[in-house]
This record gives C-alpha cells, sequence and structure tokens, in this order.
C-alpha cells in the first residue's frame, strides 16, 4: 500500500492571528511530507496548533506564511471552482459529530452534496438511491431507516459513521480527521477506527489523523508527527517515536495516557 | 419547526401581543368593511365634538312620531344639565353674599339649591363691587331656569315670507320623546371629532392601517439592509468587513433620529408621502440589525457544519442562505417585529414635529397627534382627539414588544423558565 510519492508537503508553514501585543503563533513554520498511502499522526495537547494546521491543509483558513505543495505541485485555491477541485481531493472528518451537520438538512440532503461533487448530480434518482445505500450499509448504517430524518436524532457514533458514509461517496485521496473519537464512547471508539481503516483499503486514501490521544496514534498510524506549541518537536514512525522517544514532550504525552493495571502519576502532569 | 411553533404559542407573553396586536389588524381589516367613509372627510362645523350620538332636531320633530313618557326624575335631569359648575359656584357666591351661611348650600344637590334660589333670589339686591353685566346675567339665569320649569311646551312657528308674521305650527311639550330608531338622520361619533371636524374614531383606524404599513416598510427595509450587510461583513471578513463596519460605525455615531429629521425636512413637504417616509425611516435604522447580525455571523462562520458545507463544494451564496441564515432566523425575525415598532414610533416622532408625510392624503398616527397639538386639544381639554391615538400607538409598541420577548424567550434556551 505504501508508495514513495509525497502527496501532500508543507515548508515553513505559519499561521499568525492578531497583530501588535494581541499576536498568536498558532502554527509557527512545520515542515512536513506526507507520503501517499502511509497513516499520519500528528500528536499534540489541547493548543498545540495542530487542528489550526489541518484547517490550513484542508484550506479552509489562509497560510500566513509559507507554501503547501499537493502532488508536487504548489497548491493554488484562490478561487472557489480551485477550491472546490482541491477539496474532491482531501475531506475531514470533525471532532464533534453533533456541531458538524446542519440541523436544518437532513440526511438525503447531505449524502446528495456527495454524490453531486462527484460528479453524479445528473444521475438518476435510482442510481443515487443505490449509491447512498451502498455508503450507508459499508459503515453498518440502513438507509431506509434514515431517510427523512435529519442527523441530530442520530447517536453520536451514527453521526460519525454517517460522515464516514459521505468520505465514501466522496472517495478524497486525502482524508483529514480531527480528533474523529474524542466525542465517541470507548466502545464505538474501536468501531470508527476500524472502519475508517477498511476505508483507507477501500478507496486508497491516505488519512491523517489529528489526535491528543497518543496511544490511538500508536495504533492506527505508521508515521507519527509530535507538535508543541506551533512546532514538530519530533517525527517519525511511530515505533521509533513512541517506543523510544527522543523529546521530555514526547515522554510526558506518554505518561499522560492512563494505564489500568497502573496508578497514575499526578505530580508531572 | 412544528415543534418550534407549539412552543411560541405555548409562551404567555407572546399570546398576550398576539392576540393584542391581531385585534388591532383585525379592526384595520374589518372596520372599513363596515363603515366605509372616506377617512379624512369634514363631517362637522366647528371642532372637536365631544364624544356621542348626534340626533338630527329638525327630523325629530318634523317627522318622527311623538311619545309621551311620564319620568320622574325628567324636570330635575333637565334643570341639573342647565346648571353647569361655573353657574352652580355664581349661585353660591351670591347666596352666601346675601347671608346664607355657606355650610347651608349644597351646591351638587340640585333641588335643593334652586329651592334656595327661589326663596332668596330678588334682582333689586345688589352686592358690593356687582356690575350691571352680573346683574343681567343672574336675571337670565332665574328667566332660563322658570322656563324650564314652567309645564308649558315649546312652541314651533312657522314664517310667512310674504308678511313676515309667524304662524304657530306646532307644539312640543316636555313629556314628548321620539324613538330614536325612527329618526332618518342621527351619528354615532363613539370619538367625536377633531380639529377639523372629522371622525376621530374612522380617521383613526384608517391611520392605524397606514401606520403599520409604515412599519411594516420601514422594518423590511431596515432588517433586508441590515441582514445583508451583516451577513456579508460577517462572513467575508477581511477588507470588506472593514469597509462595511466603517460605514457602520459612521451611521452609529450619527444619531438617527437627526439624521431622519434632516432628510426629511430636505426631501420637502411636496415629496413626502407615506411610503417615502417609510423607506426614508428603514435607510436610517438597519444599524444595529446590521452590527448585531455581523456578530451572530462570525461566531457561525467558524463552525464545523459551515466548514462541512464548503468541504461539500458549496458556493458562498449557497452557505449565507443555507448554513448561517436559518440558524439566526428566529434572531432576524424578532430584529423585524422590534423594527417595525420602532419604525411605527420613528414615523410618529417625525410627524409631531411636523416633518411627517404630507397631510392630504392619508391620516396615520403621528399625523393625528401633529392636529391635536397644534389646534391645542391637549390645552382645551379635548382628550378624544389624542387620547386614543397614544393608546393605539402604545398598545402596537407593546403588543410587539411582549412578540418579541415571548420569542426570545422560546428561542434562548437561558431564558427559558
Amino acid at each position: 500500500m505504501k508508495s514513495n510519492s509525497v502527496i501532500l508537503s508543507g515548508k515553513g508553514v505559519t499561521k499568525v492571528f492578531g497583530f501588535g501585543a494581541h499576536k498568536t503563533v498558532a502554527v509557527d513554520h512545520v515542515d512536513f511530507s506526507f507520503r501517499q498511502g502511509e497513516v499520519i499522526s500528528i500528536v499534540g495537547e489541547s493548543g498545540s496548533g495542530k487542528t489550526t494546521l489541518a484547517k490550513m491543509l484542508l484550506g479552509l483558513i489562509s497560510t500566513s506564511e509559507g507554501e503547501i505543495h499537493f502532488e508536487g505541485q504548489l497548491r493554488d485555491i484562490r478561487s472557489h471552482k480551485q477550491k472546490k477541485e482541491y477539496w474532491k481531493n482531501i475531506q475531514a472528518i470533525f471532532q464533534d459529530p453533533f456541531s458538524s451537520y446542519n440541523i436544518f438538512r437532513k440526511i438525503d440532503a447531505v449524502l446528495l452534496d456527495c454524490i453531486k461533487m462527484r460528479g453524479g448530480g445528473k444521475f438518476p434518482y435510482e442510481q443515487k438511491l443505490a449509491l447512498m445505500r451502498e455508503a450507508c450499509s459499508f459503515v453498518n448504517l440502513k438507509f431506509d431507516e434514515l431517510t427523512n430524518k435529519y442527523p441530530f436524532e442520530l447517536s453520536g457514533g451514527q453521526q460519525q459513521r454517517l460522515m464516514i458514509a459521505r468520505v465514501f461517496l466522496l472517495k478524497p485521496k486525502i482524508l483529514l480527521a480531527d480528533e474523529p473519537t474524542s466525542m465517541i464512547d470507548a466502545c464505538s471508539r474501536a468501531t470508527i477506527l476500524d472502519m475508517l481503516m477498511a476505508l483507507r483499503s477501500e478507496i486508497g486514501m491516505t488519512p491523517i489523523f489529528i489526535t491528543h490521544d497518543i496511544g490511538l496514534a500508536y495504533y492506527v498510524s505508521d508515521t507519527v508527527y509530535i507538535m508543541e506549541r506551533g512546532k514538530f518537536v519530533e517525527s517519525g514512525s511511530a515505533d521509533e517515536v513512541i517506543l523510544r522517544p527522543k523529546e521530555a514532550y514526547t515522554r510526558r504525552l506518554l505518561n499522560d495516557v492512563p494505564k489500568l493495571h497502573e496508578e497514575w502519576d499526578l505530580s508531572t502532569v | 419547526m412544528k415543534h418550534m411553533f407549539r412552543q411560541i404559542f405555548q409562551s404567555g407573553r407572546f399570546l398576550v401581543g398576539f392576540a393584542i396586536f391581531s385585534a388591532i389588524v383585525l379592526t384595520v381589516v374589518i372596520y372599513p368593511l363596515f363603515i366605509n367613509d372616506p377617512p379624512l372627510e369634514i363631517l362637522s362645523r366647528g371642532t372637536f365634538l365631544a364624544p356621542g350620538i348626534y340626533v338630527n332636531v329638525y327630523d325629530s320633530v318634523n317627522f318622527s312620531t311623538r311619545y309621551t313618557l311620564l319620568l320622574d326624575e325628567a324636570v330635575a335631569r333637565r334643570v341639573g344639565a342647565r346648571l353647569n359648575p361655573d353657574d352652580r359656584a355664581t349661585m353660591l357666591e351670591w347666596l352666601t353674599g346675601n347671608g346664607i351661611p355657606e355650610a347651608e348650600i349644597d351646591t351638587a344637590d340640585t333641588a335643593a339649591l334652586l329651592e334656595l334660589w327661589h326663596n332668596n333670589f330678588d334682582s333689586s339686591v345688589r352686592l358690593p363691587g356687582m356690575t350691571n353685566a352680573d346683574r343681567n346675567y343672574y336675571i337670565r339665569l332665574t328667566t332660563s331656569l322658570e322656563g324650564l320649569l314652567a309645564t308649558e311646551g315649546a312652541i314651533v312657528a312657522a314664517q310667512d315670507t310674504a308678511t313676515g308674521g309667524l304662524t304657530e305650527t306646532d307644539v312640543i311639550n316636555q313629556t314628548d320623546y321620539v324613538n330614536i330608531g325612527e329618526v332618518p338622520n342621527f351619528r354615532v361619533l363613539p370619538l367625536g371629532t377633531d380639529n377639523f371636524g372629522r371622525d376621530v374614531l374612522t380617521e383613526l383606524v384608517s391611520a392605524a392601517g397606514v401606520s403599520l404599513t409604515i412599519g411594516l416598510v420601514a422594518g423590511t427595509v431596515a432588517t433586508t439592509i441590515g441582514l445583508l450587510l451583516g451577513l456579508v461583513s460577517g462572513y467575508m471578513g477581511g477588507l470588506i468587513d472593514d469597509v462595511i463596519l466603517f460605514i457602520t460605525n459612521l451611521f452609529t455615531v450619527i444619531p438617527g433620529f437627526v439624521l431622519l429629521i434632516l432628510i426629511s425636512f430636505s426631501i420637502g413637504q411636496e415629496q413626502r408621502g407615506a411610503f417615502t417616509i417609510a423607506v426614508v425611516i428603514g435607510l436610517t435604522s438597519w444599524v444595529w440589525t446590521a452590527r448585531a447580525v455581523r456578530a451572530q455571523v462570525i461566531s457561525l462562520r467558524n463552525r464545523d457544519h459551515v466548514n462541512l458545507s464548503k468541504l461539500s463544494g458549496h458556493s458562498i451564496a449557497y452557505i449565507l442562505a443555507m448554513d448561517i441564515l436559518p440558524y439566526i432566523a428566529s434572531y432576524v425575525v424578532m430584529a423585524l417585529i422590534l423594527q417595525i415598532s420602532s419604525g411605527i414610533l420613528a414615523e410618529a416622532g417625525l410627524s409631531i414635529l411636523g416633518l411627517g408625510p404630507r397631510t392630504t392624503e392619508v391620516p396615520t398616527l403621528g399625523l393625528m397627534m401633529n392636529w391635536a397639538m397644534i389646534y391645542q386639544a391637549h390645552i382645551l381639554g379635548k382628550w378624544w382627539a389624542y387620547f386614543p391615538v397614544i393608546l393605539v400607538i402604545a398598545l402596537i409598541s407593546f403588543s410587539m414588544n411582549l412578540m418579541n420577548t415571548g420569542l426570545d424567550q422560546v428561542f434562548n434556551p437561558t431564558l427559558r423558565g
């Protein structure tokens, strides 16, 4: 599955909010190159700038400095058309499923948007229906029970699965999953992760996990980037970074993972 | 959605406000179906006729069957009505001046006062400082009272055009009555007439309708401008936001009402129709809607559902219409209600300064207040020319504010009790 071609890379990517006395550097000159097919994790605590970086990668906010290259070419998403084209290649799953959907639009509309984005806007309705059924059954949802329902009528786990069904229909090359399981109960968590990994092999995308959970990062990823105060302090293969951490920050993150058979050491927090 | 409507109609405040407001609107709609007089038609000569039923005297004398009713109190009432408080006060003055102790006189008791007057009044007795005019007044008063107490009827006479002599044609007895239903001409003026002699009620209903329309137009204009600027400024950010915010701040600093006065003044009396005034009011009052909408949009634009919509390839117009607008719709409805109510108040404020719509076409609530003020209804005590107008303005404003707070209770979870 791994290949050597770099799908997304960045050089000196920076985001500064505000100016003067209120200046905050959220992301500070980070360099990265994500290879196609790899599972990547960006790990850091709250406020380390990982969500800001994710939004820049998605093109939802602009970069203050630096360049992002997509498939070897400098990313240019100034016009709406270019953005739309870019978003066919990169999609996201957000942290809070309850706020991710427009509460005034039904589930069918959410899925139909995706079919339209993939150029299926003029498909006959039967074909659209079949596509939606296929996507829902991939994530163990029964489409016929969902029609005419609103997303907020589903449970958190179901909503997040619907989000995966969305990605299934869109078939992007990159999926940015921003804390996809942090609002979900522990039982659904493994299901969601398994579905994401299954989706990865199904459509051959490159998933990027943004998480504070270093255990999750170790469980799913090939390459791990550790982020502290807007900078990547350590990166490398998951085994290397997590089993033999060089940085004190990484060790602290590892220390914070609760272990069932040990007493939690609060003195380091 | 259905659930939300049910919730709205469970809010007590909203219901009360809605009931008052619908009552006003229904009156405005239904009243002209029954009484379709032109609202600005001049009915009476003389100004400020008091509220009441006006019966044609000529008709009741000439055409109506007369009935004899023997009512006990008739004479006392007739005299009581003749003696106004001023007459009673001067009678008291004469009586006390002629040695009757003040404690024995009760001016409110007509029968006792008359008896005292009969027993004591003598036109030849002069009080110190009494002028001839005063004396004549007392004599006239006494004659008039005696006339009322006499039992002969009033004589109706016709004039012979050739000789100029009078011929008695009819006698109206004091016990004669007519059935008001048989009198062909009578007019009920529940709120009397105004300074021009126009029926205040008909005028008021028409004015309420015009004022509500002005409020609706002004509110719609203000809310539309405010909403559009707020949406664009809040969502786009950057330079566009700066420019719009600058304009908004400019309008915030200039007091809206002063601007409104200047604009209405510069338009000139001839061009000022009700619609023009409404649009001018709308153009000067969008500021706070724009600011509030902008603030709401800024808090919405970075929400995940907006990001998801962007990732689904939707255009800015689509996102504004489908992902932002529905979320602030309840707020915009509330703002619209307040704008309508303040539009009505602004029109009243302008008109009372004489800068409202020109006066020849339609009445508005503000114009009615303006007319009442110019013709000094408040000084003359002609309450019916201005009090009902104030009441209607207050009720419209009150009901809309009630509806607004009712909606606020439903839409704003932190206020739910």
